[in-house]
């Protein structure tokens, strides 16, 4: 217990906790953002997985981290948007669409790096760029916060400035108010004026975008080249962490957070021989009580109602 | 002339061939003897006895996923739990495969039962937790997928792992708990007339037992069906159950005829493929033997494409994701059923 102690009581490990829950934070973002609008969409982990393998093609061919970073935002856009065109327009079940989404990333990706690089499993070969970390000044020379906080990638700073736009977004502008309106109720949506499927397209592009900026960070940032499945269910825990985190923007910030300390363990304890196998399995568990918790909740306060209409 | 009522199947053929244009496509872009490629994609397949047999074995997996999913799917529950479920009971079965002794055909009989049980037990936790608190069965199924590959895993890396190998796989199975094989010259095992017998029965007890007809009226409108009196909650469990039993029986057939040791080091993903089988057969059983075969088949030809050309056998899952795309899109074709149903009622 002491040795455990040891090894999560440093700046290190508070400091890798930030660095895995980057890119669980941006997908989870993107997650609440299709969420609150209506629509469950489940290709989080295709997407990711699209945005790193395009991070790593565009900046090895045009030299450029940020260049990479452009062209990555803009597949994993056009995966969500090819989604929401599916979805909405063609009417395809959203949750059979994102398994498509998925099975199509999953070897897709593997299809391209193979024909450019002529290996299935990493694109050690291609030169690709990564993006820079950043220190700041003055934070940087605190004792303790200081270690914790500064000279992390760039994109872990995003990722938090994210929390606060997307905070600001949906809760403080005109277009977050419909996407709401849109899913809590896209009928009265409809009735007053609102678009329900132009809320919803712009829903599923911007969880495309921040899904995919998950994904850049993976291949950019996280590693710096891409390797085949190299999201490795963080889609699935983001949306995990939005679940739990009972759509809002702060509750899916902390579970994601959550969730990024019991990756960080899960790497810190490998020093202590527990199964790592057993360790990764904590995030869907916690997952599932807490949807049992607050499943069963909801459905007192239901009954509770029907009882209190019936009595009188 | 056409008629509306073969309309599905004419929309499944269209999409099948717009997947195989794709396909063509991306092979022609892909590879330096387009045609020559495209022939062994598509005819390759049939060419020996042993790349049928392929096939057949390939197949075997797809059907007990796709049956296990299409009940799901029937009963309007979105659960992808048949993936974790299939990979749990083959762990559970090559425990019993390695540390069981017993004669003849009981021992994978035990194996299989074992397998098959655990299968449903788990697939039951989803399914109480839908009808009696309503907890989102689709989120609850993709977490336990993660759970049991981890606890799969953990058994397979701890207990079962063969230091002597140099892989990370299992103790050798028991010669008694392998499934025999049914033709020469190929792999294909009993596990074949189980899965058939299997599929008759479903079909059985969907459409002519008070049961399936609950199951189909409770995915129909669940609503509507409590009114009529029915007890959705236990419908709902019990598909849950039958499906989780079925896909378990598949793990652990699969690894019983056609491996010696457990060597599934991440989900097989047979559980997804499912999903898209029971799409393709518009979640009836009886249709779940040729969607699964056509599935096989398309895999098997990329397979041996990848071995004897310069395309990449990955191309499939490209194709897999526009079938589901397409299948399941209610729009697609539908200008032109509407044209179809305007003529009829013309000519009525």
């Amino acid at each position: 217990m002491n040795s455990l102690l040891n090894v999560i009581l440093t700046t290190d490990f508070a400091f890798s906790v930030l660095r895995v829950t980057t890119p669980i934070l941006f997908a989870a973002l993107g997650a609440l953002i299709s969420n609150r609008a209506g629509i469950i969409n489940i290709g989080m982990e295709g997407i990711m997985l699209v945005s790193a393998l395009t991070g790593v093609i565009v900046s090895a061919y045009t030299h450029s981290a940020w260049v990479g970073l452009l062209g990555a935002v803009l597949s994993g856009t056009l995966i969500a948007g090819i989604l929401a065109f599916f979805t909405l327009k063609f009417k395809t079940h959203i949750i059979l669409g994102g398994v498509a989404i998925n099975m199509f990333a999953s070897g897709g990706t593997v299809f391209i790096l193979y024909l450019l690089s002529g290996d299935k499993g990493s694109s050690t070969s291609l030169a690709s760029k990564v993006l820079p970390s950043v220190q700041i000044p003055l934070l940087k020379d605190i004792p303790v916060l200081g270690p914790i906080l500064s000279g992390h990638h760039i994109l872990t700073y995003l990722s938090i400035l994210s929390v606060l736009v997307v905070y600001y977004l949906l809760n403080r502008t005109p277009l977050g108010l419909r996407i709401r309106s849109v899913g809590e109720n896209p009928h009265a949506a409809q009735s007053v004026g609102v678009s329900v499927i132009k809320i919803q397209y712009t829903a599923l592009l911007l969880s495309g975008f921040f899904a995919s900026l998950g994904g850049a960070y993976m291949s950019m940032g996280y590693l710096s080249l891409f390797t085949r499945d190299m999201v490795a269910g963080r889609g699935w825990i983001a949306i995990a962490a939005e679940s739990m985190g009972r759509s809002t923007t702060v509750g899916t910030a902390l579970t994601s957070l959550l969730f990024g300390a019991a990756d960080a363990l899960s790497n810190a304890l490998q020093v202590l021989k527990i199964p790592a196998e057993l360790i990764a399995t904590l995030p869907y568990v916690a997952t599932v009580i807490g949807l049992i918790i607050y499943a069963v909740s909801e459905t007192r306060k239901k009954n509770k109602k029907l009882k209190t209409t019936a009595t009188k | 002339m056409f008629k509306v009522k073969y309309f599905e199947a004419v929309r499944t053929a269209a999409v099948i061939v717009i997947a195989l244009i794709i396909a063509f496509l991306i092979i022609s872009l892909v590879s330096d003897q387009p045609v020559k490629t495209i022939g062994i994609f598509l005819l390759e397949p049939l060419s020996t006895k042993g790349h049928i047999g392929n096939v057949i074995e390939m197949a075997i997996p797809l059907m007990f996923t796709g049956l296990a999913v299409s009940l799901l799917f029937r009963a309007n529950m979105f659960n992808l739990g048949a993936e974790g479920i299939f990979y749990f009971s083959g762990v559970v079965a090559s425990v019993l495969a390695i540390h069981l002794s017993l004669g003849g055909w009981l021992h994978p009989l035990a194996a299989i039962a074992a397998g098959s049980i655990v299968g449903a037990l788990l697939s039951a936790i989803p399914g109480i937790l839908k009808a009696k608190w309503n907890a989102n069965e689709l989120v609850t199924s993709l977490m336990f997928n993660n759970i049991l590959f981890g606890v799969g895993l953990y058994l397979l890396n701890y207990h079962l792992r063969d230091a002597k190998a140099f892989a990370n796989v299992s103790f050798k199975f028991e010669k008694t708990a392998q499934l025999s094989k049914l033709f020469a010259g190929t792999r294909i095992h009993t596990g074949l007339i189980i899965v058939l017998v299997l599929i008759v029965l479903a079909h059985l007890f969907l459409y002519r037992t008070k049961w399936g007809y609950e199951l189909r009226m409770t995915g129909a409108n669940r609503e509507f069906a409590r009114y009529s009196g029915m007890k959705t909650a236990k419908v709902i469990i019990l598909v849950h159950l039958i499906a989780g039993f079925i896909a378990g029986m598949g793990g652990s057939v699969e690894v019983l005829g056609m491996y010696s040791r457990f060597q599934w080091t991440s989900l097989p993903g047979y559980g997804l493929d499912g999903a898209l089988v029971a799409m393709l057969a518009k979640n009836n059983p009886l249709s779940v033997i040729a969607s699964a075969l056509f599935l096989a088949y398309i895999r098997i030809g990329a397979d041996l494409m990848a071995r004897l050309s310069d395309v990449p056998s990955e191309m499939i899952s490209i194709i897999q994701a526009v079938i589901i795309l397409l299948i399941s899109a209610e729009q697609f074709l539908k200008f032109w059923k509407n044209r179809m149903l305007l003529k009829e009622a013309k000519e009525a």
